[in-house]
């Protein structure tokens, strides 16, 4: 019953993560029209800042096999805010640089953005400690309860995250500033028509969406405890956040946690169901199952219901 | 140096023979087809099928005259182009078109095109696993030419085949009715409706020229390396750069843009990691987007 209740509490920290992710995908893809193939970019700049904000510089014997740029040990909070400023940086100077490509261009700048952060983290191993990633990393409020009940702490960590994302969100669609964008989505030039700064408006909200995603990163250093660039591949640092978030509903902030939580129960349980049932001589091939269905599943969605489960509130507004 | 050019002459030829099929489908159904890569891993591994049965037949085995591999690679190029074929068309069939159907927005089939990537890769992972698999084991023959520049003999043969692959697909383009349809196809759907062309049945046969493009790409970069579920993803981006590169539907511009970018990246490696080489290749593809989006070799349409 404990086993259980602990693999129940680890999901739910893992997809109120990832609903974090598809609700800053919603900023960008679902009010804003932006294809932001680059998701994991983010994620790692977000993962990697506040992983070196809140360690220690290694010292001694260990200095000789972790290297790391910086190190400062600030407490987790300074970590997280620190992610969040880093991954709106990078946003918008990858903005300046790509916000004018059309669509499709701009998929495969930020998929290419991506991937080159993810090289840089793995080849430079002055930066971060290359291929083998930072380990350790501190977790918030550690000690407070028993080593066994942590993840109970974390997971309350992170849905008040959650909760504070989605309601800024709600608040921000809902404002004349979130209707711009809407506007800028579904036309662009009547948007300028209307006297708005098209550019400036996308690169408020990619950053916006960057930020969140950043503090998502963080969030996902201090849980996992440990980073590598490998976690950032595009698989699981964009296309599963795409998946989820086209599943749920694009354009609604309560689709994109709905989304997380589904896919993740899928990708998650699957893993435990193969494990328990699939033979031995197999077992090492079988978790790709998990490729084909999350590949499935996105192919399905687009061809039967591209809106999603929850489609996007037609008014926002409340008058 | 010049050593590193040969080497990007013969990446770059590999490139431009993969993005070719690419850009025919984003020329003519205005997909950027995410899966092209994995198609291409697939055509790889479909050769390997029969490679494997002909080694286990113990027939044609023997190398021919100067390069790595017998026969059989040449006989298995058959069977690969056709489930290669198939499978475009198939996918074509199941996923684009009913989104065609639905007056999808062209978005809503570049993300579904992720999806079939990623089912492609999850079922290769299934079927051969992770490891490394080859076509040849034996040895594999070199030539020397003066000033230490070498190479493999089967590097010849990609070249070769890739560019008569090139000029094939040129000359049917410009010459052959089918090709002209497809061209009318590709500058304006309605118009090319009205005058009595078979949409549907073009598109049918674009993709299945795709496939036979990809096929070879798939088995040619199969010789040149080694086979890895992950080959033709990583393949993908060079392949997007050259096409972006080159300018929508140009066979040319792919042709150029995979040559310059196959040169670019083996150039790279005199000062820079080899791993960084799809970054090379990304930040002449942002570079090129950013100052001249409609490619930089022409803007003729295919």
């Amino acid at each position: 019953m404990a086993g259980i209740l602990n693999f129940l509490v680890s999901f739910a920290i893992m997809a109120a993560i990832y609903a974090i992710f598809a609700m800053a995908l919603n900023v960008h893809w679902g009010y804003t029209g932006l294809l932001n193939f680059g998701i994991a970019g983010f994620f790692a700049v977000g993962a990697y800042t506040s992983a070196m904000f809140t360690s220690k510089m290694p010292t001694g014997t260990l200095a000789k096999y972790v290297k790391m740029a910086f190190g400062f040990d600030l407490p987790f909070l300074c970590g997280v805010l620190a992610a969040g400023i880093a991954a709106g940086i990078i946003a918008v100077l990858i903005g300046l640089l790509t916000l004018r490509l059309s669509e499709g261009y701009l998929a495969i700048a930020t998929l290419g953005i991506a991937e080159s952060i993810r090289l840089v983290l793995n080849n430079e191993h002055w930066l971060a400690n290359g291929p083998q990633g930072l380990i350790g990393l501190p977790k918030p409020l550690y000690g407070l309860v028993p080593p066994a009940y942590y993840n109970y702490i974390y997971l309350i960590i992170v849905v008040i995250f959650l909760a504070i994302i989605y309601f800024a969100l709600e608040r921000g669609i809902r404002s004349p500033w979130g209707r711009v964008l809407r506007a800028i989505r579904e036309d662009e030039v009547m948007a300028s028509a209307d006297g708005k700064n098209i550019f400036l408006f996308k690169l408020q909200s990619l950053a916006l969406g960057a930020v969140i995603m950043g503090i998502g990163g963080a969030l996902y250093a201090h849980y996992s405890g440990a980073i590598q660039p490998a976690v950032f591949e595009p698989l699981f640092g964009t296309f599963i956040i795409w998946t989820m978030l086209t599943l749920g509903g694009t354009g609604n902030n309560k689709g994109a946690i709905l989304g997380a939580f589904i896919v993740w129960a899928l990708w998650s349980w699957s893993t435990f169901l193969i494990l328990k049932f699939v033979p031995q001589g197999f077992q090492t091939r079988a978790p790709f199952i998990r490729y084909v269905i999350i590949g499935f599943l996105l192919a399905g969605i687009m061809v039967k219901r591209p809106k999603g489960l929850i489609g996007e509130e037609r008014t926002v507004s409340r008058f | 140096m010049i050593e590193l050019i040969i080497y990007g002459i013969i990446l770059g030829s590999i490139i431009a023979l993969g993005s070719i099929g690419l850009t025919l489908i984003w020329g003519i159904t205005e997909l950027f087809n995410c899966a092209h890569g994995d198609q291409i891993t697939v055509g790889a591994y479909s050769a390997l099928i029969f490679i494997a049965l002909f080694t286990r037949l113990g027939i044609m085995q023997e190398p021919i005259g100067p390069f790595s591999f017998g026969w059989g690679i040449l006989i298995a190029f058959i069977p690969a182009i056709l489930v290669s074929m198939g499978l475009a068309i198939l996918i074509d069939q199941l996923v684009y078109r009913p989104i065609r159907q639905a007056r999808g927005h062209f978005i809503t089939a570049f993300i579904a095109s992720i999806g079939v990537a990623w089912a492609l890769r999850g079922l290769i992972y299934i079927i051969w696993g992770a490891d490394f698999h080859f076509y040849t084991t034996g040895l594999r023959p070199m030539i020397f030419l003066p000033m230490g520049i070498k190479f493999r003999t089967d590097e010849i043969f990609i070249v070769v085949v890739a560019w008569i692959a090139v000029a094939a697909v040129y000359i049917f383009m410009s010459k052959a009715k089918m090709g002209k349809a497809l061209r009318a196809l590709a500058d304006n759907p309605g118009l090319a409706r009205i005058s009595g062309i078979n949409t549907e049945r073009m598109l049918v046969w674009a993709w299945g020229i795709a496939g036979l493009l990809i096929a070879v790409a798939g088995v040619l970069y199969g010789i040149e390396t080694q086979l890895r579920p992950e080959m033709g993803w990583i393949f993908l981006l060079p392949l997007f750069a050259a096409v972006i590169l080159g300018g929508k539907g140009s066979i040319t511009g792919a042709l150029a843009g995979g040559l310059v970018l196959g040169i670019a990246q083996q150039v790279s490696t005199a000062w820079l990691l080899p791993s960084y080489k799809p970054a090379v290749a990304f930040l002449i593809m942002i570079l090129v987007l950013i100052f001249r989006p409609k490619g930089i070799f022409g803007t003729r349409q295919v």
